[in-house]
């Protein structure tokens, strides 16, 4: 039975995949879909280096510092950050004291609620608050940035892509020299939006936030060049996102080493066991 | 069942004897993966892999219990409670990172598994029932993992969930009432996901019982071996324990050092960055792709575009994908060949690593954009798969000459046997 029927259904299933094939192939070669503008001008994140990248690296607990700074005083105005909690601050090397004055300082107070009166209030935020919501009227829907370098292909290097990478759409050309408007006039970037060639689609409701140097004045000195910013906020935003990093490749290490030794002894147990039957 | 060879438990301390006569536990486990356990002297590391997958579902099983102790199964909390585990719980990170990696190296072990089965033909005469049982396991693990893969919520999890259980709707008549009954709503939400905890927690248990009735099925013929002959003689076998305990130790250790480099140095590379976005009803993922151990199979889904004759395509596509796997259930009678080892079957050998290529390209073009020109490679890599198993391989079968066999498995490996010289001519069946 399996021997007569196998057959069939295989030959069923061979010429119903032949007759998608056959239709496919007969679409492609009647109506070829057109490149979209997309597929041609989307660029691969920039080619950046931070600390944390090598199995080795760790983080640069003095850029995580700036690009708090960043993420304070330009991102914060319309992202929140609610995955991450005053406390967690510390990391950065902050000291208590710090980290509680940051905490009451911040804008956006803590909501609170009184169930016997039923009112509602504020207070300021304490170390142990989560960042507070951030509400925004505008267009769009700024994401939360908490995990925001693991849930984007590219992790940091796409942030520092996107903040540094606005440009005029008029006379844009990709890199084989295409110019995009020529080529899509209906892709021109709609009022409220904003070109940029690191977005998935080319234009998001983000305008650049970062467009000047010195925009934010760093503590430690640092001349705080745009790129300089938005590297430093990318790796602030990857600590964000994979707080444990550090920690991780610190545990990786000592049990890879362990495992290593373990397997050669291992191995040779084997040889040793069998050693009369090969 | 087991060779009259076999050594025998002897319980040599009065507490061991006594609890012998009462309960032979320690006497089961002796037998079935200790000294009393006699095994082909020949398995080469292939036969590392069935050890391997049975520690690969304990590690789940352990680091599984203890997620679930901080995991809370609520649409409204589930990917902030996931969260939770990565930041604030003690070494939560590195367990769920264990757990996420985990399933993958699973599936990896697994998948060598099959495929040394495919190759050596272990679902021959008399191992049917250890071929069936496994395929069995294989499909309730894609079952757990792709509920597993729901629950931190995240924009793959709910468009994953929402995509898979609307296979179902392609049944006909009873298709949406079904998906609707499955879901417990009319798209993925609370009951969708608390139903999938609560499977996700059960269907490892079931496994492990299935996987006792698969090792129980494997003790009764004894394992297949890497030459295909039968164990004739004791000099042929070896004692599971300590031969075949130290060389599983061996390959555990590589095991373990491939999955800890995953688990601390590139713990999201298998993963999908949109599951770290909340779930978002409102807002399709561009492109939604299972994890990677689901592709080849995702692949043959997609593969079929266009209705045939009266079968809308997607119900072709669904019939397809759940074949392509319940055909392993008959292969052990679509492989007629009297010789089991592809080491002595030449024209088998050729379409066996043509097969393996083409799941490695399926599984390229499941996980790439539904787009040219992967649709095309897959629905030629897809006809390839289903005619290999129910066509190609019967014909191999029945016109392949195979090559000579040894006469047992010590001539294999020490190049003579004094018993062969007593064999009035070496069997082409063994």
């Amino acid at each position: 039975m399996v021997r007569l029927f196998g057959p069939l259904v295989g030959l069923f299933f061979a010429v119903a995949l032949l007759w998608s094939f056959g239709n496919g192939a007969y679409n492609a070669a009647t109506q070829p879909t057109p490149p979209s503008a997309e597929k041609l001008f989307h660029m691969h994140p920039k080619e950046v280096e931070f600390s944390f990248d090598s199995p080795f690296g760790t983080f640069d607990k003095a850029q995580l510092q700036r690009g708090f700074k960043v993420y304070q005083e330009v991102c914060s105005n319309c992202h929140s950050l609610k995955q991450v909690a005053f406390r967690d601050l510390t990391a950065l090397g902050y000291k208590e004291a710090e980290v509680k004055a940051i905490a009451k300082n911040w804008g956006a107070k803590a909501q609170t609620f009184d169930p016997k009166t039923g009112d509602r209030g504020e207070r300021p935020n304490l170390p142990s608050d989560h960042f507070p919501p951030v509400y925004y009227a505008g267009q769009g829907v700024p994401p939360d940035l908490s995990l925001i370098a693991k849930s984007r292909h590219g992790g940091a290097q796409y942030i520092t892509s996107l903040l540094t990478g606005y440009v005029d759409q008029a006379g844009y050309k990709n890199e084989e020299g295409q110019e995009l408007l020529k080529m899509f006039p209906d892709a021109k970037t709609p009022d409220g939006l904003y070109f940029n060639p690191y977005f998935a689609n080319l234009n998001l409701a983000m305008p650049a936030p970062l467009v000047s140097d010195g925009q934010v004045t760093y503590n430690d000195g640092t001349n705080a060049t745009v790129n300089q910013m938005a590297e430093d906020v990318s790796a602030f935003l990857t600590w964000t996102a994979e707080p444990k990093l550090d920690k991780r490749k610190q545990t990786g290490w000592p049990v890879l080493g362990f495992l290593l030794a373990a397997t050669v002894l291992a191995y040779l147990a084997k040889r040793n066991v069998w050693a009369d039957k090969h | 069942m087991s060779f009259p060879w076999a050594n025998e438990y002897k319980p040599s301390h009065p507490l061991m004897q006594w609890v012998d006569d009462r309960l032979p536990l320690p006497r089961f486990v002796y037998n079935a993966v200790g000294a009393g356990y006699p095994v082909p002297r020949n398995l080469n590391y292939m036969w590392n892999f069935g050890i391997l997958a049975g520690f690969a579902l304990v590690l789940q099983i352990v680091t599984g219990v203890v997620l679930a102790m901080h995991y809370a199964a609520n649409d409204k909390v589930a990917f902030d409670s996931v969260e939770h585990i990565m930041r604030d719980v003690n070494w939560g990170w590195m367990l769920r990172y264990a757990h996420a990696n985990g399933a993958s190296m699973f599936f990896i072990v697994v998948y060598t598994h099959i495929f040394r089965g495919f190759f050596y033909s272990s679902y021959k005469a008399p191992r049917e029932m250890i071929w069936l049982l496994g395929v069995v396991i294989f499909l309730l693990m894609m079952a757990t993992a792709f509920m597993g893969y729901v629950l931190p919520w995240g924009q793959m999890s709910f468009w994953g969930a929402k995509v898979i259980t609307g296979l179902f709707s392609a049944i006909p008549l009873v298709g949406t009432p079904l998906q609707e009954w499955l879901l417990g709503g009319f798209a993925p939400d609370n009951a969708a996901l608390n139903r999938f905890f609560s499977l996700h927690f059960l269907l490892p248990f079931v496994i492990l019982g299935v996987i006792i009735l698969h090792v129980w099925a494997l003790h009764i013929p004894g394992s297949s071996n890497p030459t295909g002959v039968e164990v004739k003689q004791e000099s042929d076998t070896v004692p599971f324990h300590p031969y075949y305990t130290a060389k599983d130790g061996f390959g555990l250790g590589i095991f373990l050092m491939l999955y800890c480099a995953l688990v601390f140095f590139a713990p999201n590379l298998l993963g999908h960055p949109d599951n770290y976005i909340p779930a978002n009803p409102l807002s399709t993922p561009a492109h939604i792709v299972p994890e990677w151990y689901f592709w080849p199979f995702y692949a043959i889904l997609r593969a079929f575009t266009s209705d045939f004759m009266f079968i809308p395509a997607k119900l072709m596509g669904v019939l397809a994908m759940f074949s392509a796997i319940l055909v392993w259930f008959f292969l052990p009678w679509l492989d007629t060949s009297p010789v089991r080892s592809g080491h002595y079957r030449p024209l088998f050998r050729k379409f066996f690593y043509l097969l393996v290529v083409d799941v490695l390209v399926l599984g390229y073009c499941g996980g790439a954009p539904a787009e040219e020109p992967y649709v095309m490679i897959s629905q030629i890599a897809s006809i390839y798969y289903f005619l290999h198993f129910l066509v190609i391989l019967p014909i191999v079968s029945s016109v392949e000459t195979p090559q000579p066999l040894p006469f047992s498995i010590t001539e294999a490996v020490l190049g003579k046997d004094e018993h062969a010289a007593l064999s009035p001519a070496t069997p082409a069946v063994a």
